[in-house]
C-alpha cells in the first residue's frame, strides 16, 4: 500500500527552536539575572539588556481542549502566542511588553487560572493519575489534591513561607511522582494483602515471573481445585503491590483498608543540605471523598507548624533537622507509632545510636 | 446503551467544583455534553467516589504498528455501565524540549485529540510526555499518522528509554550552566529506536537539569541525572552585594549561616568566598541572583540509579562522573550511555532498575565493567565493614 510508504516513524519531538519567542532566541544563554516583582510573576533580564516576564498559572493538570484553547486564546493575546509549561504543571505565559502583565495577571485569574507559585510559596502539587485512569491506585489523585490545594490556597498566591514548599501526591507505592523526595507527601497505601483469583490466575499470569515479582518473597505456587494457582504468605507483605501489576489476577485494591499516609522532609535541590527522602509522619489516614478532610488537616497543620517555627530558607527536612524528630511529633501533635521505626532491609542505620537528646526541648 | 446518552450525576464530584484551585471536574464537565466518553468517565468517577476502589484495567498489547512503546493500555471493568469508557487507552506524546510551545502547535494538538479521543489530556504527565488520555484501540494508528504528519511523534513506556526530558536551561535561566534544551533533542533523536523498542530490563529515565537546583527533579526521578554545575569561582559582584546588603537583606543570617561548608565571610562592607571550599550548592546565588552567579568553566554532573520505590526500595542517583563537559555533538556522554547500558541489559533481571542492577553486582564492579575509573567523589564516605571481597590473593611458591 501507498500509505504504508508513506508512513512517518522515529522523528522524536519537534525541535524547540520552532515553539521559542525572538527574544529567547536572541538571548539564548545570555541571560544575566532574574527578579521576582510579584507572586506568580518572574523577568529575566539578558546581559543585552532585554527583558522576560513570565506569568506562572495554576493548572489542575488534567486539562481539556476547550481549557487549552483558551490559554491558547490568553497567549495570544499578551504574550505574542507563546508559552511554556513548567515541571510541576503550571502554565507560564511568555510576555515581552511589561504593559502586557498585569492584564494577563486580571484575565487569567478571571478564566480560572490562579497566578503565583514563584519564590517561598507552595507550587502545585506533582501527582499521578489515582482513579482517574490507573489499575492500582489506592486513593484518587486529582481529589486529594484539589481538596489540599483550595486549603493551602494562599500559600500559592503569596511568597511569605519560610521557603520553597513542594508537596507531591502519589496513588500508591509505584510512585509515578516524586513523592520519595518532597517537603509533604501523600501517598496512597493498600493494607490487606492480595487475594488470589484462582480460577483465572493460571490463564492469565506466568506464575515463576509472578513468584520472582514479590520483593519479600512471599508468595508461593500451589494448586487448588486441580489448577495452578499462588498462596500468599501474608505476614511477610508489605502491600508494594508489584505483583498486582505483574499479575492482575492478583487484586489488591481493597475499600476498606486502603487509604492514604503522609510523609515530610524530603527535597530534590542540592541548596544548602544534600538531596533528601521524604520520612513517615502519619502512616496511614482513611479515603474520605469527596474532599478528604483528614488529609487536608493533617497536611495544613504540619504546614502551620513549620510556617511559624522555621528560619527564613529552612525547607521541611531541614526544619526537622535542626529541632530533631522528637520536638517534630511533639510540636505537630503526630503519634509516634512501631510502624515509624524502619523494619525493611538496612533498617539498622535509621535508628538513634548517640546520647544527643533534646530533653528539654 | 441508552444510559450512554443520559448525563450522568455527580453529587460527590460537584463538591470538587467548589473552592479556589482550578477544578479537574470542570475539565471532564465541559466535555460533558460533546463527548459520551467524557459523560462516562465522570460516572466511573462518581462512582469510585462511591465506592472508595478504582475500575481501570491494565494488561494487554496496545500500540502502534513498529512501536513498542508509547500507548499505554487501559479498559474499563464496569464497561457495562460505562460503555464508552470501556477502552480508554493512554497515548504518550514527546513533548519539545523545555515545555515550550505556540498556541498555534497546541492547537494542532487539541483537533487531532478532540478529533479521536476523548478531548482530555495531561500537561504534562510525570516523565514529561504530553498525556492524550482515553481513546479506542482503532483511533491509535489515524491519531499516530496525524500527529506525525504534524511533526509530533510518541513517548516512551514499557521496558524502553523512557521520554527524555529537561528543565529550560539557557533559554530562559541564568544558572543553567549547559545547554539542557540542546543536549535533550539531541539525546531523544539519537535514542529513537531506544525510545520506541523495548530492549531493557525495565524502564530508563533520563532527566537533564541546567543546575544543582535541579527543578525537574532529575536526582530523584531518573535513572540517567546530569545535573549542570560549573568548577571554577562564583562570578561576584561586590557592589550588587551592598546593594543587597542597604535594601535590607541580612547577609549574615540568610547567606553566610546557611552556606554547607562554610565558605562565605561576610564583614558588612566586602563578601568573601573560599572557592576551593565550596560545594556549588546554589544558595547564596539563589538569595542574590543580581550579585551572584555560577562561574564560567561550566558543565555537569552525571548521576546514576534514582527510582521510585519499586521493587527493592527508592533510590538517589549517585554520581558516575563528577564534572564533564557537554558542548554538542556530546559524544563522551553519548559513548557513556551506551557503556553503561551494555552491562544492564545483558545481565540485569526482568524489572530491574539500574540503580538496583548496580547495587547487586556492586558499583566497584560496574564502573570495572563500564570503563570508569573510581574516584572518592562517588561516595559519601569510604566503606565502614571490613567485608571486601578482594579480587585476588598469592600463593605460596
Amino acid at each position: 500500500m501507498s500509505e504504508k510508504q508513506a508512513r512517518i516513524t522515529d522523528i522524536g519531538p519537534p525541535h524547540h527552536d520552532k515553539f521559542l519567542p525572538p527574544v529567547i532566541k536572541e538571548n539564548y544563554g545570555k541571560w544575566k539575572y532574574h527578579e521576582n516583582p510579584r507572586p506568580g510573576v518572574l523577568v529575566h533580564v539578558s546581559h543585552s539588556g532585554a527583558k522576560i516576564w513570565s506569568v506562572r498559572c495554576a493548572t489542575p493538570r488534567i486539562l481539556s481542549v476547550i481549557s487549552i484553547r483558551k490559554i491558547c486564546e490568553l497567549a495570544d493575546k499578551y504574550a505574542d502566542g507563546y508559552l511554556r509549561f513548567t515541571s510541576r504543571n503550571n502554565f507560564e505565559l511568555l510576555i515581552t511588553k511589561e504593559a502586557n502583565v498585569d492584564p494577563a495577571i486580571k484575565e487569567a485569574i478571571a478564566i480560572g487560572y490562579p497566578v503565583g507559585g514563584t519564590g517561598n510559596s507552595l507550587s502545585n502539587i506533582v501527582h499521578t493519575q489515582g482513579w482517574v485512569h490507573c489499575h492500582s491506585a489506592a486513593t484518587d489523585a486529582s481529589g486529594v489534591v484539589k481538596a489540599v490545594m483550595d486549603e493551602l490556597f494562599v500559600h500559592f498566591q503569596e511568597q511569605k513561607l519560610p521557603a520553597k514548599l513542594r508537596i507531591a501526591l502519589a496513588c500508591c507505592l509505584n510512585m509515578c511522582g516524586a513523592v520519595h523526595c518532597s517537603d509533604i507527601s501523600i501517598l496512597g497505601v493498600h493494607r490487606r494483602p492480595p487475594k488470589a483469583d484462582d480460577a483465572n490466575l493460571g490463564k492469565i499470569c506466568e506464575v515463576p515471573n509472578l513468584i520472582a515479582s514479590c520483593p519479600t518473597a512471599a508468595i508461593r505456587p500451589t494448586t487448588k481445585n486441580g489448577v495452578a494457582t499462588v498462596e500468599i504468605e501474608e505476614e511477610k507483605c508489605m502491600f508494594c503491590a508489584n505483583c498486582y501489576t505483574v499479575c492482575p489476577a492478583l487484586p489488591i485494591n481493597d475499600a476498606l483498608n486502603d487509604g492514604v499516609s503522609i510523609w515530610v522532609g524530603g527535597k530534590v535541590s542540592n541548596a544548602r543540605s544534600t538531596p533528601s527522602f521524604s520520612k513517615l509522619a502519619i502512616p496511614w489516614l482513611p479515603n474520605t471523598p469527596p474532599r478528604w478532610p483528614e488529609v487536608v488537616s493533617a497536611v495544613k497543620n504540619i504546614v502551620d507548624v513549620w510556617a511559624k517555627d522555621a528560619r527564613p530558607y529552612e525547607r521541611v527536612g531541614e526544619w526537622v533537622s535542626r529541632i530533631g524528630w522528637p520536638r517534630f511529633f511533639k510540636k505537630t501533635g503526630i503519634e509516634f507509632t512501631k510502624h515509624h521505626i524502619d523494619d525493611f532491609k538496612h533498617c539498622g542505620g535509621t535508628f538513634a545510636t548517640s546520647t544527643q537528646m533534646r530533653h528539654n526541648g | 446503551m441508552t444510559d450512554n446518552v443520559k448525563k450522568h450525576e455527580t453529587p460527590l464530584l460537584d463538591e470538587l467544583l467548589k473552592g479556589p484551585w482550578p477544578s479537574f471536574v470542570k475539565e471532564f464537565k465541559t466535555l460533558q455534553d460533546k463527548k459520551a466518553v467524557a459523560n462516562d468517565l465522570l460516572g466511573q468517577l462518581e462512582y469510585s467516589y462511591k465506592t472508595k476502589l478504582g475500575y481501570w484495567k491494565h494488561g494487554g498489547i496496545v500500540g502502534v504498528m513498529g512501536y513498542g512503546g508509547g500507548v499505554i493500555g487501559r479498559y474499563s471493568s464496569l464497561a457495562e455501565m460505562f460503555p464508552a469508557v470501556k477502552h480508554f487507552h493512554t497515548i504518550r506524546v514527546n513533548q519539545p524540549a523545555g515545555w515550550f510551545y505556540t498556541s498555534k502547535a497546541l492547537r494542532t494538538l487539541c483537533d487531532i485529540w478532540e478529533k479521536r479521543g476523548s478531548g482530555i489530556t495531561n500537561m504534562h504527565g510525570s516523565t514529561g510526555d504530553i498525556v492524550f488520555l482515553g481513546t479506542n484501540t482503532e483511533e491509535l494508528e489515524p491519531i499516530f499518522e496525524e500527529l506525525t504528519k504534524e511533526g509530533f511523534d510518541l513517548g516512551g513506556s514499557g521496558s524502553n528509554l523512557r521520554t527524555p526530558s529537561c528543565c529550560n536551561g539557557q533559554a530562559r535561566c541564568e544558572w543553567a550552566c549547559y545547554d539542557t534544551m540542546g543536549l535533550c533533542y539531541d539525546l531523544t533523536q539519537t535514542f529513537q529506536d531506544e525510545l520506541h523498542r523495548p530492549q531493557f530490563p525495565y524502564k530508563f529515565k533520563i532527566k537533564m537539569a541546567g543546575c544543582p537546583n535541579d527543578c525537574v527533579a532529575s536526582i530523584a526521578r531518573s535513572d540517567l541525572s546530569i545535573i549542570g554545575t560549573w568548577r571554577d569561582n562564583i562570578q561576584m559582584d561586590q557592589s550588587a552585594v551592598l546593594k543587597y546588603a542597604s535594601d535590607g537583606l541580612d547577609i549574615q543570617k540568610i547567606v553566610v549561616m546557611n552556606c554547607p561548608t562554610k565558605c562565605l565571610d561576610w564583614n558588612g562592607k566586602e563578601l568573601k568566598i573560599d572557592n576551593s571550599n565550596c560545594v556549588k550548592c546554589m544558595h547564596c546565588i539563589n538569595v542574590m541572583p543580581k550579585a551572584l552567579a555560577p562561574g564560567k568553566d561550566r558543565g555537569a554532573t552525571v548521576l546514576l540509579g534514582s527510582k521510585a520505590p519499586i521493587i527493592e526500595g527508592a533510590m538517589l542517583s549517585s554520581v558516575l562522573i563528577p564534572f564533564i563537559k557537554l558542548e554538542p555533538p556530546f559524544k563522551e556522554l553519548k559513548d557513556v550511555i551506551g557503556r553503561i547500558w551494555e552491562p544492564w541489559a545483558e545481565h540485569g533481571k526482568n524489572r530491574e532498575r539500574i540503580g538496583e542492577f548496580i547495587e547487586r553486582v556492586g558499583k566497584g564492579n560496574f564502573l570495572e565493567e563500564v570503563g570508569i575509573d573510581p574516584v572518592p567523589e562517588m561516595v559519601k564516605h569510604p566503606r565502614e565493614n571490613p567485608y571486601i571481597f578482594y579480587d585476588e590473593y598469592l600463593e605460596d611458591e
